[in-house]
């Protein structure tokens, strides 16, 4: 085992750990917010990581194409993220008190016009 | 390194069982589909794993492929349970 594999076992390692805590935390935590939280974890850092560390084991010419990949999915969650919370916000599934602000509050469910 | 991956893909097992669990509980279908969502990124992660274990390159656009699905996938289940929910 050389250098190289001793990082690339690291990275794989270190995000498959984290994309268990972010499973763990899907299961464990209250709340469709703080689980959202928790999705997070495995969709960015757990990912970026194994793909780190398979990005050293692979020819560079394929690397180049998980850097797409993990660019893509960093451009993509938050986008997932905002979508269900914001549909959770609106269906009337967030209970007003675990939020610090409400920047929605104009649009509450049930003052639209339906 | 061969301990590396059984044990990577080992993790990567325990995190799609308790995202299963997620998935099958609910309760709301918003949770459902953020679980789904989680477990497409963690076949991506085992196929990138399995990648890496035969340091062969060629699977890759799997990859992208899979990651681009889960994104219009969850998209498009998250807006069809915001219209469902204000209909109800």
């Amino acid at each position: 085992m050389n250098a190289v594999d001793v990082v690339s076992a690291a990275l794989l390692l270190l995000g498959a750990t984290s994309c268990l805590l972010g499973a763990l935390g899907l299961v464990r935590l209250p709340g469709l917010l703080a689980r959202l939280q928790a999705a997070t974890k495995p969709q960015t850092l757990g990912l970026l990581l194994v793909l780190a560390g398979t990005a050293l084991r692979v020819e560079p010419d394929s690397a180049v194409t998980l850097v797409l990949v993990g660019l893509f999915q960093v451009i993509t969650a938050p986008v997932i993220s905002q979508l269900v919370g914001r549909s959770a916000y609106r269906a009337g599934a967030v209970a007003p008190d675990v939020l610090v602000a409400d920047e929605l509050a104009a649009n509450r469910p049930e003052d639209r016009p339906s | 390194m061969n301990t590396v991956f059984v044990l990577t893909l080992t993790l990567l097992g325990a995190a799609g069982g308790l995202t299963l669990v997620r998935l099958l509980r609910g309760p709301e279908t918003l949770d459902r589909i953020v679980a789904l969502d989680v477990l497409v990124v963690l076949i991506v992660a085992g196929t990138a794993v399995y990648v890496a274990s035969f340091a062969d390159g060629s699977n890759i656009p799997l990859l992208a492929a899979v990651a681009l699905l889960g994104f219009v996938g969850s998209v498009t289940a998250a807006r069809l349970a915001e219209r469902r929910e204000r209909h109800r």
